[in-house]
C-alpha cells in the first residue's frame, strides 16, 4: 500500500455551470506535507471540499488505504480521520476556546455540558500538540494566528489524521507563518498527513514534500518539491511564462488628494480603534498601508469611504471635507474604491456583468438620457472593458456570479479605475485572485498613478505592497508605527516586526506623513 | 433561454403540478363524486365563454397586485401594503364615483389617477419609515392594512353607506363605470389598463435608471450604497410606484366589477399578489401568466363549489401549497445540479 489516500478522476460541476474540477487525480502518502497549488479558481478548494464531504463530486472515486470511500458529509469525513481548516474560520466568536473546540463533542455531565471537563480536555490537547492556547479566552478577542491554532486543534480533537489547511498563511504575518510551519513539521513527525493549500510558491518550497499543481480545474501533475524549481512551479500554475514585473513612471508627486488630520475613532468601544491618524496621499502617489488584520485598517478604509462616521478629526478628498458630501458627490469628483469584500460589497451577484460595470456611472450623460438607460452604449462599454481586462465570461449580459473570483475582481477594478478617477482606495485588490488577473489589476492601478491619481492601497500581501507603493506605512493597534519614504531597502521581516508591534519608529519619522 | 431560466420555469411547473395533485387528493377525500368534481375543476373554467371571461376578470386585479408586489420585491422590500391600499383606494374613489359628475372617459381617468396618488401616498409611510429609520416594512405595512381597513369602514358607515342598500354604498354614477369589451365574455376594459401597467413597469424596471437603482438596491444594498446610489430615495421610489399600481388596481376593480362600494373587509388581492409575484419571479411580464393561472384555479374552485360538494376554500389550500413549494429554495435542487451538469457536458 503506497498511498494513504487516493482521489481518482474526480470531476465537479457546480449548479451555476462552473466546472471546478475536471478529471483530477490526487494522492497522499502517509506522514507527508503535500502542497496543493494553483491560482484562485483553479479548483484546489473544491477538490478538498469534496474530500471533506462538503461537496459531492459529479464523478470520480475516493480510496482510503485502497478501500473505496463513500463520503456524503463532513461528518463522514471526520469519521474517516479527515479534518479541514477553512480559509474563513468556522468559529463562534462569542464562545470560549474550549467551547469552540468541544462544539458538538461536548463532554456531558447528566445531559449538561461539563465546562470544566471541556477546559481540561482543551488544555490536554494544547500540551499534547504544543499549541499554546488559553481555553477560557473568548474566541472573538483573539488574534488570527491563535484562531487558526484553535481551528487546527478542533480538527485534531475530532480525531483527524489527515489535515487539510486551506490557505492557512493568507492572514498571517511572516513571523506567525514561521511558527505555523514549525508546528506543522511537528505534526508531520507525529505521523499526521497534511494537505497545504496555497498559491505562495516560496511557502510551498519551504514546507512541502510533494506538490500537486492545479490549473483551470485540472491537475498539472504531482512532483517532489525538491525536484522542481520555483520558476517551474510558477509556469505550471499559470500555464505559460508570465512576466509580472511592474514599471512605474518616475515623477514628482502633485498636490494632496487625500488629507487625513488628527483622525481618531472609537466606534462605541472604550479603546480607540484609530488614534492620531495623520497622512496625505498626493497626486501620482501610491501609499501602501501594511498591518496585521484587525489593527484599524478596515475601519480607516470604511471612514474614508463613508460607511463609518468621522468622529473626530477631518478627512478631505480633493480638498473637500467628506462629511459634507454624499457618496454620489464624492464619486462625481473622481473617487474610486475597490472594496475588500468583493462578494458582499463589490458586486451585485445576480445582476449581469454590464450592470455591474456601470453602477458608479449609470446616470452620466454617456449612459443615460432623461432617465432612460442607453442600452447600446452600455453594451459597447461593457464589451470594451471585458476585452481590455480580458474578463473571462459568457458575455456582457451573463450574470456575474458565473465568473471566477479573479474575473469578478477584474470587473470591479475596471469599474473603479476610470480615466476620471482622481482618488482610488484599494482594499486587498488582489486577494483571492490568480497571478494573471493580479498582474492586470496591478498594471491598471499603476496606470492610474502614472496619470496623477492618488492611490491608498491596503493589502495583506507584503510583496504586493512593496511592489506597488511609493511610500508605505504600517498600522498597529490603530496607529501608524512606521513610515517609509523609500522602499528600496525594506525587508518583509522588518515589516513583520512593525506589524506585530515589536518595533516602532520614533514620532519624528511618522510625522513626516503629514508633509508639513 | 439559459438553463438557469429554463430550470426556474420547470421548477414552477412541477410545483404547480404537485399542488394540483394534492388538490385532487383533497377532492377524493371530501367528495362523493371525485372524478366528476376533478373534471369540473380542470375543465369547468373553459366550458362557457362566461367562465373564460371570469378567469380574465379575476386575473385583472391579480395582475395589478402582482405587479405592485413585484416592484417592492425587486427592491428586496417585503411590503404587504397592497392589500390595504386595494381596499382603501376603492373606498376613497367611491366618493368621486358617486358624487363628482364628470363626462365619461374623464371620470374614469380622474378616478384612476386619484387612486394612484392615494396608493402612492399610503405606501410612502412604510417606505419612508423603512428607508429613513429602518422600521421593518413588513410589520408597518401589515399594521397599516388594519388602520386602512378601520379608516375605510369609518368612511363607509359615516359617508358612503346607502341607507336603501342592505350592504353597500350609494351606487356609482354611470359615467364612472368601466364597460365590458365583449358582452359574451364579460371581460372589461380594465384588462387593457392592466396590460398597460405591465408594459410600463417592465420599461420602468429594466430600461430606466430608477429601475436599475431599484434592482441594484434589491440585489445588494451595500453594493448600491457604495456605488453612490441613494438608498433612501430608491426605496421610497419603489414604494411609491408599488403603491400607485395597487391604488390603480383597487380603483379599476371597484368601478369595473362593482356598481357600488361593497367590500366589508380586506379583499385579499394583496396577499394573492405576493403569490403571483413569487410565481413570476418578480418579472412584470410573467405576472400576467401567473395571474391568469391563479385566476383559473380559483374559477375552477368556484365552479366545483357551486356544482358539487367540494368547498371553494380548496383553492386557498392550493395557493398555500404553491407558495410553500416555490418559496423552498432547495426544492428540486439536486435535479438542477444534474441538469446543469448535462448542460456543461454537451
Amino acid at each position: 500500500m503506497e498511498y494513504l489516500l487516493r482521489m481518482e478522476n474526480v470531476s465537479k460541476i457546480y449548479g451555476n455551470g462552473i466546472v471546478a474540477n475536471k478529471d483530477v487525480s490526487f494522492s497522499l502518502k502517509e506522514g507527508e506535507i503535500h502542497a496543493l497549488v494553483g491560482e484562485n479558481g483553479a479548483g484546489k478548494t473544491t477538490l478538498m471540499k469534496i474530500l471533506f464531504g462538503m461537496e459531492k463530486p459529479s464523478s470520480g472515486k475516493l480510496y482510503l488505504r485502497d478501500k473505496e470511500l463513500d463520503i456524503n458529509s463532513s461528518n463522514d469525513a471526520i469519521k474517516h480521520g479527515i479534518g479541514m481548516v477553512h480559509q474563513h474560520f468556522m468559529l463562534l466568536d462569542s464562545f470560549t476556546v474550549a467551547q469552540n473546540i468541544t462544539l458538538g463533542i461536548e463532554p456531558a455531565n447528566h445531559h449538561f455540558v461539563d465546562e470544566n471537563a471541556a477546559v481540561a480536555f482543551t488544555e490536554q490537547l494544547s500540551t499534547q500538540y504544543n499549541f499554546a492556547v488559553d481555553p477560557r479566552a473568548v474566541t472573538g478577542t483573539l488574534p488570527v494566528g491563535i484562531k487558526q491554532k484553535i481551528e487546527i486543534l478542533k480538527a485534531l480533537a475530532r480525531g483527524a489524521k489527515i489535515l487539510i489547511l486551506d490557505e492557512p498563511t493568507a492572514v498571517l504575518t511572516p513571523q506567525e507563518t514561521e511558527q505555523l510551519f514549525e508546528e506543522l513539521v511537528k505534526l508531520k513527525k507525529q505521523g499526521y498527513t497534511i494537505v497545504f493549500i496555497s498559491h505562495k510558491i516560496k511557502e510551498i518550497k519551504a514546507i512541502s514534500d510533494r506538490v500537486t499543481i492545479m490549473r483551470a480545474g485540472c491537475s498539472e501533475g504531482v512532483f517532489n518539491t525538491s525536484e522542481i524549481s520555483e520558476q517551474e512551479i510558477s509556469n505550471k500554475i499559470v500555464g505559460w511564462k508570465i512576466d509580472t514585473s511592474i514599471h512605474k513612471k518616475e515623477h514628482a508627486f502633485g498636490e494632496a488628494r487625500i488629507s487625513v488630520t488628527d483622525l481618531s475613532y472609537y466606534g462605541g468601544e472604550k479603546v480607540p480603534i484609530l488614534q492620531d491618524i495623520n497622512f496625505q496621499v498626493k497626486s501620482g502617489m501610491i501609499m501602501g498601508i501594511a498591518g496585521v488584520q484587525g489593527n484599524g485598517q478596515v475601519e480607516l478604509a470604511e471612514i474614508l469611504t463613508k460607511s463609518r462616521r468621522v468622529e473626530s478629526g477631518s478627512v478631505e478628498i480633493n480638498q473637500a471635507d467628506i462629511q459634507s458630501m454624499t457618496i454620489k458627490e464624492m464619486r462625481e469628483k473622481g473617487f474610486g474604491y475597490i472594496p475588500e469584500d468583493r462578494q458582499r460589497q463589490g458586486v451585485a451577484l445576480t445582476a449581469a456583468v454590464n450592470e455591474n460595470l456601470i453602477s458608479n456611472k449609470y446616470d452620466t450623460e454617456e449612459f443615460c438620457n432623461k432617465g432612460i438607460l442607453k442600452k447600446k452604449k452600455i453594451s459597447e462599454y461593457a464589451r470594451q472593458m471585458i476585452a481590455e481586462y480580458s474578463v473571462k465570461c459568457s458575455g456582457e449580459n451573463g450574470r456575474i456570479d458565473g465568473l471566477s473570483g479573479g474575473n469578478m475582481q477584474k470587473v470591479v477594478v475596471a469599474r473603479e479605475c476610470m480615466e476620471e478617477t482622481k482618488v482610488l482606495i484599494a482594499e486587498q485588490p488582489t486577494r483571492g485572485v490568480d497571478i494573471g488577473a493580479a498582474h492586470i489589476i496591478h498594471q491598471n492601478i499603476v496606470k492610474l498613478r502614472d496619470n496623477g491619481c492618488a492611490v491608498l492601497l491596503f493589502s495583506a500581501d507584503m510583496a504586493e505592497l512593496i511592489k506597488l507603493s511609493d511610500v508605505l506605512a504600517v498600522m498597529y493597534e490603530g496607529r501608524f508605527v512606521a513610515y517609509y519614504e523609500n522602499l528600496s531597502d525594506i525587508t518583509e521581516e522588518e515589516l513583520g516586526l512593525y506589524m506585530l508591534g515589536i518595533k516602532k519608529q520614533d514620532e519624528s519619522q511618522i510625522r513626516r506623513m503629514r508633509y508639513e | 433561454m439559459s438553463r438557469e431560466k429554463s430550470f426556474h420555469l420547470l421548477r414552477t411547473t412541477v410545483a404547480l403540478v404537485i399542488a394540483m395533485l394534492a388538490a385532487f387528493a383533497v377532492i377524493f377525500m371530501v367528495s362523493d363524486t371525485p372524478i366528476e368534481s376533478i373534471r369540473l375543476f380542470i375543465l369547468g373554467p373553459f366550458s362557457k365563454p362566461r367562465y373564460i371571461g371570469n378567469i380574465i376578470n379575476t386575473a385583472i386585479p391579480l395582475i395589478f397586485s402582482g405587479l405592485s408586489m413585484a416592484v417592492v420585491f425587486q427592491a428586496s422590500q417585503f411590503n404587504m401594503g397592497a392589500e390595504g391600499i386595494f381596499y382603501f383606494s376603492g373606498a376613497v374613489i367611491s366618493l368621486i364615483a358617486i358624487w363628482v359628475p364628470l363626462p365619461v372617459g374623464v371620470h374614469q381617468v380622474v378616478i384612476i389617477l386619484a387612486a394612484a396618488v392615494i396608493g402612492a401616498l399610503i405606501m410612502l409611510i412604510p417606505g419612508y419609515l423603512k428607508a429613513k429609520y429602518g422600521a421593518s416594512e413588513l410589520v408597518t405595512s401589515l399594521m397599516m392594512n388594519s388602520i386602512l381597513l378601520g379608516l375605510g369602514s369609518y368612511l363607509m358607515t359615516r359617508v358612503l353607506q346607502d341607507p336603501m342598500a342592505s350592504n353597500g354604498s350609494y351606487p356609482y354614477l354611470d359615467t364612472a363605470k368601466i364597460p365590458v369589451i365583449i358582452p359574451a365574455f364579460k371581460v372589461h376594459y380594465g384588462l387593457f389598463i392592466a396590460l398597460l401597467c405591465v408594459a410600463a413597469v417592465y420599461v420602468f424596471l429594466y430600461k430606466t435608471k430608477w429601475g436599475y437603482e431599484i434592482r441594484m438596491v434589491g440585489i445588494n444594498a451595500k453594493f448600491a450604497a457604495y456605488s453612490g446610489i441613494n438608498i433612501v430615495k430608491t426605496i421610497i421610489i419603489a414604494h411609491l410606484v408599488s403603491g400607485a399600481i395597487a391604488g390603480i388596481g383597487g380603483s379599476v376593480e371597484s368601478i369595473a366589477m362593482h356598481t357600488r362600494f361593497e367590500w366589508n373587509g380586506l379583499p385579499g388581492y394583496g396577499f394573492t399578489g405576493a403569490l403571483i409575484a413569487m410565481l413570476a419571479n418578480n418579472n412584470p411580464v410573467s405576472v400576467i401568466y401567473a395571474a391568469l393561472f391563479v385566476a383559473y384555479l380559483s374559477t375552477g374552485a368556484d365552479i366545483v363549489a357551486r356544482l358539487s360538494d367540494v368547498p371553494a376554500e380548496m383553492s386557498t389550500i392550493l395557493q398555500s401549497l404553491i407558495i410553500l413549494l416555490i418559496a423552498s429554495e432547495r426544492f428540486l435542487h439536486s435535479f438542477k445540479q444534474r441538469w446543469m451538469e448535462r448542460g456543461i457536458a454537451k
